[in-house]
This record gives C-alpha cells, structure tokens and sequence, in this order.
C-alpha cells in the first residue's frame, strides 16, 4: 500500500446559510502528522466535519480528495471505506449496540462478502490495542459510548482508529476534556499508528497534546481559514506566546469566523 | 350495524360447523348465542385508531387441512421455529387452524397436564374447558369482536397444569397458517392451578401477502395462588391479515405473570395485553417489542389492573415505525381502590426511522388508592441523524447503520424476554423486518 495523500482545495462549507470556512487549502500525505490549532470559534471542527460529511454542513466550493477519489462526491460510509477517519469531539451514543459488534461490523464493511475477519483474530486485535489503551475488558462488551465518561469516550475513538487503520485520519479536539493520564495514553495510541503511510489531522487548541504527539506540520486557522503554517516550532511559540502576534502580524481584529481582517 | 363487518356466516352454518367438530351441546349454544349478539355489538375502539376500514370479513373459515405424520414433513421456516429443545418434547402443530401434530412427554401426561387442541380438548375435557372458556377473563360479549372469535372459534390450544405440578421445559404451540386466506379464530387457554408453574410459547406464521384474511385469536390465563406462568409469543402475520389479538389474564393472589411478546405481524393489527392482578401480592411483567413497516396500521394497549394489595406491575414497549407504517402504543396503569401498597411502572419507547412513519405512546395511570406506588417513561422520537452519521463514519453503509440502531433500541426488551427460543425468534424476525 503506497502512502496516500488528502487534499483540501479552496473549501467552503456553510451551516445554515452561514459561512464558516471561507477558502482553505490543505494537503496532507501519508507518513505526516500535521497539527491545525487556533482559538474557539475559527472553524476548526468544522473542517473535521466537513471532510468526513457531517449531515449539518454544507459544502458550498472547493475540493477534496483523497489520492485520485473526489471526496465530496461520496457517501458518509464510502469516504470511510476509502480510508477516511474522524476522531470526533462528541461521539455519539448508541444503546443496545457493544462496542465489539459495532467495530467488528465496521471492520467487516471494508472487507468483501465471504472474506469477513474471523472471530479469533478480531479478539485478538481488540484485546491487544485495548490493553495498549488502558481500557478494561469490559469495553468490549459495554454499548457504544453509552454512559462512558468524556475521558473514555476519546479513548474509544483511538480504539477504532487502530482498530480500522484508516489511510488519513483527523482527530477533532481529541484531547479536550482529558487529565494528564489520559491525555498520555491517548497520544500513546495515536504515536502507534505513526508509520510512512499514515496520514494524520490533529485538531486541537491545546498545544499541550503536541508535547506528547510530535506534529510535522502546524497550521494556524482563524476566520475561516489557515492563516499561517509552519513545523513543529510553531506549535512551540504558540504555547509561548498565544495567538496576538499571529494577529498583530496580520492585522486581525477578531480571529472568529464572521470577522473580517 | 355497518355493512363492513357483516359476516357470511348464519345459525345453519355455525350449527353445522360445530357438529362437525363433534362439540358438546354447550359450545354449540355459545357460539349460536354469540353469533347471534354479534350482529348488535359494537366494533372495540381501540384508543386513536380508527379501524373502520380495516377488513375483519374477507377470509376463508374452514380450510381443508392434510395431516402430517412427522415433523420432517414440515417446510423449513417452519421447522426452523420449532425449537431445538422442543423435537422430543412438547409440541402442537395447527396448520390452518386445523392440528396436524401434538406431542407431551409422558411424565408430564402422568403428572395430569394437559397439552391438546382445543377441538380435541372440548370432548375429552368438556367440563374442564367449559369452566374456563370465555367466562372470567375474556367475556363473550365484550364487542363484536369477541362474540365472532366465539362464533366462529376454528382453532386453539388449552393447557392446564394441575396444583403443584412445575413444568420445567417450555411448551410450544405453532400456528402455522399455510393457506393465505385461511382465517384464524384461534383460542388459547391456559389454566396453572395454586402453586404451579409452566411456561408457554406460542408462534404465528402466516403468508397471505397479496390476498386478505383474517386473524382473531383470545388467549385466556390463569394464574392459581402462587403460580408463576410465563407466555411468550412471536407472531409473524403477513401484509394481507388484519390481526385482532387479546392475550389477557387473571392472576391469584402470590401467583406472576411474565409476558414476552415478540409483535412483529405486518398487517393492521390491534392488540390487547391485559393483566389483572386480582389477588394480594400477585405480580406481573410485561414486555412487547414491534416493528412496523409498510403502510401497516397497528394499535397497542397494554394494561396492567392492581386489585390486590401489595400487587406489582411492571409494563415495558418499545416499539420501531419504518416506511409509513403507524402505531398508537396505550399503556395502561390501574390501581383499583384497596390495592394499597401496590407498584405499577411502565415505559413506552417509540423509535421513528423517517418522515413518513408514525408513532405515538399513551401513558395513562388511573389512581384510586392513595397508599400506592406508581412511575411511567414515555418518548416518542426520530432516529438521531448524528448517531447515523457516526456509524456511517466508521464505513457502515445508512442500511446496515440503521439496522444497528433499531437492534439496539429493541435490545433492552429482547434480551429480557425469558424464553431462549422467544429471543432468538424475535431477533430472527427482526432481522427479516428490518431488511
């Protein structure tokens, strides 16, 4: 399998009739780990969203694609069949659904009739990432996100992470609301899918999450676009400094979507 | 009296029938008195749903039926609904209304329970089945419903459990209904005497798709002191029957019900499930699960009445509308005044999986003793457009995403219904529901 690359031309999505993303380019090839930080409120979840199609946005211009594939082109599942991810910031619950059934069902989504992960190996695989993850046995066997805590629910997210090995994977604010043990364990996880032809886009306003997950790229996102990108130093100034130098530098007011410079 | 639900059928052929059955004197005269207070009374009204246009008239009532000499000879879905546990062991058969096949273990047989089609039934155990026969639990002339079901009674199962006697594997009775418009009248009764206990199930299956007929089925039990009967049920009527169903019961003080209804016909249907907890201290627990599809009108009334003290009942529906199906779902609590320390509880779930589809839960608690306890949980709601797209997001296509959901909202009730075979039949069918 040969690395793959996402690409983000000229995006535009709107909820609503509102704007928020407002011309973005971005690619991201197999083997890289880039990091888009920014403040609330700049549209950084939503171009999680968008990428993945969330039923709430929509795409008003732009492209993506992945490799030789129009994204924007296919259905929810198809995007994740073609090696899509989103790590998402509320994962919803599903009662009545284990988390077994549930990402043996995903995994065999991707696989041809007949051609289904059997029984042992999928155990196997779930018992040994769950173990790298801190997570109880009793994971397995719990519906889908019903009543774990937020710290066990971005814990969950990286399970299916590595359990579906997807080809570019974006992770929205996947630290938010996670103590410093978690937030390890978490990073420990995502730093396990690193190889030459994994793709991946942390989401994050943290710059904390990048102490433990080295980022190869940094982006700045404010109104509705990247407004500055940079290697992992950037990350490192941003902790330092915050985000008013970013500002001053381009002469912006307010960094929030619906404002203009 | 409407045009509607005129019926085909006079004294003359009523009388006949009977006599051909070979029936004592007394079913002869409760069915013609029936037949004849079926022309007065009124059509159920079953609470928000209109059922006037529902066809309660077109069906054949007496369908020439071949025998079987073993089961072998059975189509396989219908081999595959006898339970596995269940070849050696207690079983009856009907197909079209008529038994083709009957079988109880010995030990049971010596212990006196009797497991038979009521036809049979009624001429070895006439006074037995005469005591219990539409007189204290379903009476004859409720409506005009229950008066035909009386008329016109085609088929059925009775069985009774002496004092004392535990029944430990379940018995089975299937209904096989292999010509599409072979009416069913079927009745079932089930008497467990003080201090005794069985468990029954019971399976509809029928295939008038493009043609109408007519389902009409009473199943009356009772509960002795201290018995405990568990009923459970997965009827699979198809498009073209309008099913009336009443499953309802009287139970004795310290005895339980537990009922565990798999409702998964896809023809109109109206359905009563009654508990009266007559006796001190006499408990029971009620689970439906139903999925509706297609245009299918369905109506839900399930009710619990506390008349003895320290009485406890507990009501649980959780209910999927797909396509432009509707159902009302009515969950009843009464606790009659006397029952004091009683406890009624019920929860009703309606899952929507579009537009189009309809659902609506009537929770209604009728309080008239103060010393009481009492709770009810209702929702009626859409399928969550984010849970789809989290599912979808992990590569599972909209149709398996939605299968998902609704084998999650039905979990909770499928995976309490008591009965291994009941489960695994309601989650077969769920599946061939959903797909």
């Amino acid at each position: 399998m040969a690395a793959s690359t996402l690409k983000i031309e000229n995006l535009h999505v709107s909820i609503e009739g509102k704007e928020i993303i407002k011309g973005l380019d971005l690619e991201i090839n197999g083997g890289e780990i880039h990091a888009v930080m920014g403040p609330n409120g700049t549209g950084k979840s939503t171009l999680a969203s968008a990428i993945m199609g969330h039923p709430k946005y929509q795409i008003t211009e732009g492209k993506v694609f992945l490799d030789d594939e129009d994204v924007l082109e296919m259905e929810v599942d198809e995007r994740a069949k073609a090696g899509l991810f989103l790590a998402m910031q509320y994962p919803s619950e599903v009662s009545g659904v284990t988390n077994a059934d549930f990402l043996r069902t995903s995994i065999n989504a991707r696989r041809e009739e007949g051609d289904e992960i059997s029984l042992m190996k999928f155990i196997k695989k779930l018992d040994s990432k769950m173990a790298d993850l801190d997570m109880g046995e009793e994971f397995a066997q719990r519906y889908l996100n019903e009543g774990f805590s937020g710290g066990e629910k971005k814990r969950n997210e990286i399970l299916q992470l590595m359990m579906l090995e997807p080809k570019i994977a974006v992770l929205d604010e996947i630290d938010s609301g996670l103590d410093i043990d978690a937030l390890k364990v978490v990073s420990k996880g995502v730093n396990a899918m690193r190889n030459e032809e994994f793709g991946c886009l942390i989401i994050t306003h943290y710059q904390r999450l990048l102490n433990y997950i080295t980022p190869d790229k940094v982006h700045v996102m404010m109104q509705g676009r990247i407004v500055k990108s940079g290697g992992a130093e950037l990350a490192q100034r941003l902790e330092a400094e915050g985000y008013d130098w970013i500002k001053e530098e381009l002469g912006i007011k307010d960094e929030t979507v619906g404002q203009e410079a | 009296m409407s045009v509607d639900t005129k019926i085909a059928f006079d004294q003359d052929y009523v009388r006949s029938f009977s006599e051909k059955r070979q029936e004592p004197e007394w079913l002869t005269q409760l069915r013609l008195m029936a037949l004849e207070k079926s022309t007065n009374l009124p059509m159920p009204k079953p609470d928000k749903t209109k059922i006037d246009k529902f066809n309660f008239t077109s069906f054949k009532h007496d369908v020439p039926t071949e025998g079987i000499s073993s089961l072998d000879e059975l189509p396989e879905d219908i081999k595959d609904l006898v339970a596995k546990d269940q070849q050696s062991g207690n079983l009856l058969v009907h197909r079209n209304s008529t038994p083709v096949f009957s079988q109880l273990s010995d030990e049971l047989k010596d212990k006196g329970v009797i497991f038979t089609d009521i036809q049979t039934a009624v001429q070895n155990h006439s006074e037995l089945v005469e005591k219990y026969f539409m007189k204290d639990v379903v009476k004859v002339d409720e409506h005009r419903l229950t008066a035909l079901h009386t008329a016109l009674l085609n088929g059925g199962t009775f069985l009774y459990v002496p004092r004392n006697v535990d029944v430990d594997v379940p018995v089975q009775a299937l209904y096989w209904q292999e010509d599409p418009e072979a009416g069913l009248f079927n009745h079932v009764i089930i008497v467990a005497e003080d201090n005794s206990s069985v468990t029954y199930v019971e399976n509809y299956l029928s295939y008038s798709h493009d043609v109408e007929s007519v389902a009409n089925i009473i199943a009356e039990v009772h509960v002795g002191q201290n018995a405990r009967v568990t009923f459970g049920s997965v009827d699979n009527f198809a498009k073209g029957v309008t099913t009336y169903v009443n499953r309802r019961a009287n139970v004795a003080r310290d005895g339980n019900i537990d009922w565990a209804l798999a409702q998964m016909n896809d023809g109109n249907t109206v359905s009563t499930n009654s508990t009266n907890l007559v006796g001190d201290g006499s408990t029971a627990d009620s689970k439906t699960v139903t999925i509706g599809r297609g245009n299918q009108k369905q109506n839900f009334t399930n009710e619990i009445f506390h008349h003895g003290k320290n009485s406890e009942g507990v009501l649980l529906v959780h209910g999927v509308q797909k396509d432009s199906a509707s159902a009302i779902f009515n969950g009843v609590t009464k606790i009659e005044h006397g029952a004091t320390k009683s406890n009624g509880d019920q929860t009703q779930r309606v899952l929507m999986m579009n537009e189009k589809a309809r659902g609506d839960a009537n929770p209604i608690l009728l309080i008239d003793e103060d010393d009481v306890m009492a709770g009810h949980a209702a929702s009626v709601g859409k399928v969550d457009p984010l849970q789809l797209f989290y599912l979808q997001s992990r590569g599972i296509s909209r149709k398996e995403a939605e299968r998902l959901i609704i084998h999650g909202f039905l979990a909770p009730v499928i995976n309490e219904l008591p009965i291994e075979g009941v489960k695994n039949r309601a989650i077969e069918v769920t599946e061939r529901k959903v797909n």
